[in-house]
């Protein structure tokens, strides 16, 4: 049978990592359909239905999608479920969300955040926050997976040439009411995808300092990650943590500034290609996990930092 | 108004993690063990919203074997009013905590529920998402503030994107990030005190539901290790290196 993906998008793009939930999909059954829901949506849908691996698209449409809230999209997709084996999607916060909902009504035990497809029905995962890996075999007919989005690279944005067939809208679901999203927007990359990705913690001291850290973002063209700490302290907004419960990035190049590296930061970097920590405290964990560290106290280190990458004649970017 | 609160024993998020070197999962024998840290926020909400007049009565369950009971024994020493503790042996999948949740919220009749997003051992972020579900009821996942309203919750989440703000009628479902508030800490005289509060104990068998597990465990190993990185003496070298060793600049 063929695998389901949900699409995640904002009515007119896909959101980037739909594009590697579709690689995973393909991985799983090479007949891969998409579904995307939503209002106003025919750009997004023709963008997946262009996606190299996507067979079939379905579109389904009404007012009460237009937020994505997982009470209205879940009946949608378990209405469609029966013609599939598996349905799949990301596991950030859209899908953490609303995978679990549609498992429940299939009566499936979901697998969360795959990180490799073993076989159709074996997955590998990761646990304890990283600190080991489970390879799990799902006994349910119907398999629900969600699927750990920067361990799959995206699929092409091209070449396919997918249908689009309508599906049918499901009565709303009333007891939820959306009533606004604060989306930070931003010209530098996203975190999830960004080649490289400077980050700060506690180390930083304030929310003002953290310029320092913007700083060298904008000069590496990179995007600006945090630990939990600084988040909590106020220094930047929760959107930019990096660890367990926030977003995992696998960048080239990852920068840890003033992050001493408890084991819920490194399960959100430690995968990155090259790791620089810089801190003052040479016993800091993530030392551990650092290509390069840099024991020196931030404020005179980052200045010096700049003025090295200012005598660079190219930066790739 | 009724709150109910689930509370899960998991490994302290403090401790270094050892994978057993049969392969059949993680070290917790003389391991240190607590509640899972989001599920202190969610009692921790809870017992804010009941000290505010806006809640009567507390109630916190717990799924597990015999010393899953300490995390409903801490519940209590908080602030809740009563416990339960669903008792079980052997592997748990989120999809059965929730069905035997829904089986207790039939009898208890909150008109909440709340629970941590995620549990720091499986991190599966699934069980509150489900009891939903079966529920039928509202969900506002990964919560990092809460108003009580008059007959619903303003709820604002954390998404990758930002924040986002959802109204959701009661009952309801509420799974808490650890933004949500700042857990306290259970006084000496509460702890006396909790050990005086009822805990209800319950067969899971005489709930008439299959906790059967569905997926197979077959093999838990360590990640793979990274090399061993180096120092480096001042920020010269380390853009040298960057540029020239690592090529990633």
């Amino acid at each position: 049978m063929s695998v389901l993906l949900i699409a995640e998008h904002n009515n007119k793009d896909l959101r980037p990592f739909t594009l590697n939930a579709a690689t995973a999909a393909s991985q799983i059954d090479t007949d891969v359909h998409a579904v995307i829901i939503g209002q106003n949506s025919e750009t997004a849908a023709k963008k997946l239905s262009e996606l190299s691996v996507v067979k079939k698209v379905i579109s389904i449409e009404a007012p009460h999608y237009e937020n994505f809230t997982a009470e209205n999209f879940a009946p949608a997709i378990v209405k469609l479920a029966e013609n599939y084996s598996h349905i799949v999607c990301s596991a950030n916060t859209f899908g953490k969300n609303l995978m679990p909902r549609v498992a429940a009504h299939l009566d499936t035990s979901q697998v969360s955040d795959i990180i490799k497809v073993i076989s159709p029905d074996t997955f590998l995962r990761p646990i304890y926050a990283g600190n080991a890996f489970a390879t799990v075999k799902t006994n349910d007919l119907k398999k629900c997976i969600t699927i750990r989005p920067t361990s799959f690279e995206p699929c092409e944005s091209s070449g396919g040439t997918a249908t689009i067939e309508k599906g049918e809208a499901v009565e709303e679901f009333s007891n939820t009411k959306f009533i606004k999203r604060e989306e930070v927007k931003s010209d530098r990359p996203e975190l999830g995808t960004a080649r490289i990705v400077v980050s700060g913690g506690r180390g930083m001291q304030s929310g003002d300092n953290f310029k320092l850290i913007t700083e060298v973002a904008d000069k590496l063209g990179a995007a600006i990650g945090a630990s939990r700490a600084a988040v909590d302290a106020g220094y930047i907004s929760n959107d930019h943590q990096v660890g367990q419960t926030g977003k995992v990035v696998v960048p080239d190049l990852y920068i840890a500034i003033g992050i001493s590296g408890a084991i819920q930061h490194l399960a959100g970097m430690k995968e990155s290609k090259v790791i620089v920590a810089i801190n003052k405290d040479g016993e800091a964990p993530i030392f551990s996990v650092a290509d390069y560290g840099l024991e020196a106290d931030l404020f005179e280190a980052i200045p010096q930092f700049m003025e090295e990458l200012n005598k660079l004649n190219t930066i790739q970017k | 108004m009724k709150i109910l609160v689930a509370v899960k024993r998991v490994i302290d998020y403090n401790v270094q993690i050892r994978v057993k070197e049969d392969g059949s999962g993680v070290v917790t024998d003389n391991v240190k063990m607590s509640t899972n840290p989001p599920d202190d926020n969610a009692i921790e909400e809870a017992v804010k919203i009941k000290e505010a007049g806006k809640a009567t009565e507390i109630v916190a369950i717990t799924v597990g074997e015999d010393k899953a009971q300490e995390t409903v024994r801490k519940a209590l020493a908080v602030g809740a009013d009563k416990g339960i503790h669903v008792k079980t042996e052997g592997v748990l999948e989120p999809l059965a905590v929730s069905k035997i949740i829904q089986k207790i919220v039939e009898k208890e009749k909150p008109d909440l529920v709340f629970m941590g997003k995620q549990a720091i051992d499986d991190d599966c972020n699934q069980t509150g998402q489900m009891l939903s579900a079966l529920l039928n009821w509202p969900q506002a996942t990964f919560a990092s503030n809460i108003e009580v309203k008059d007959n619903s919750l303003e709820v604002t989440r954390e998404i990758d994107e930002g924040l986002e703000t959802v109204e959701i009628n009661i009952p309801a479902i509420v799974t808490c990030d650890l933004r949500l508030n700042e857990p306290r800490y259970a006084s000496l005289p509460n702890i006396m005190k909790a050990k005086k509060k009822p805990i209800e104990e319950i067969n899971v068998s005489d709930l008439g539901i299959d906790i059967t597990p569905r997926v197979q465990q077959l093999k838990v190993e360590e990640p793979p290790k990274r090399k061993a990185g180096i120092k480096v003496a001042n920020v010269a070298e380390l853009v040298q290196k960057l540029k020239n060793e690592a090529k990633v600049l």
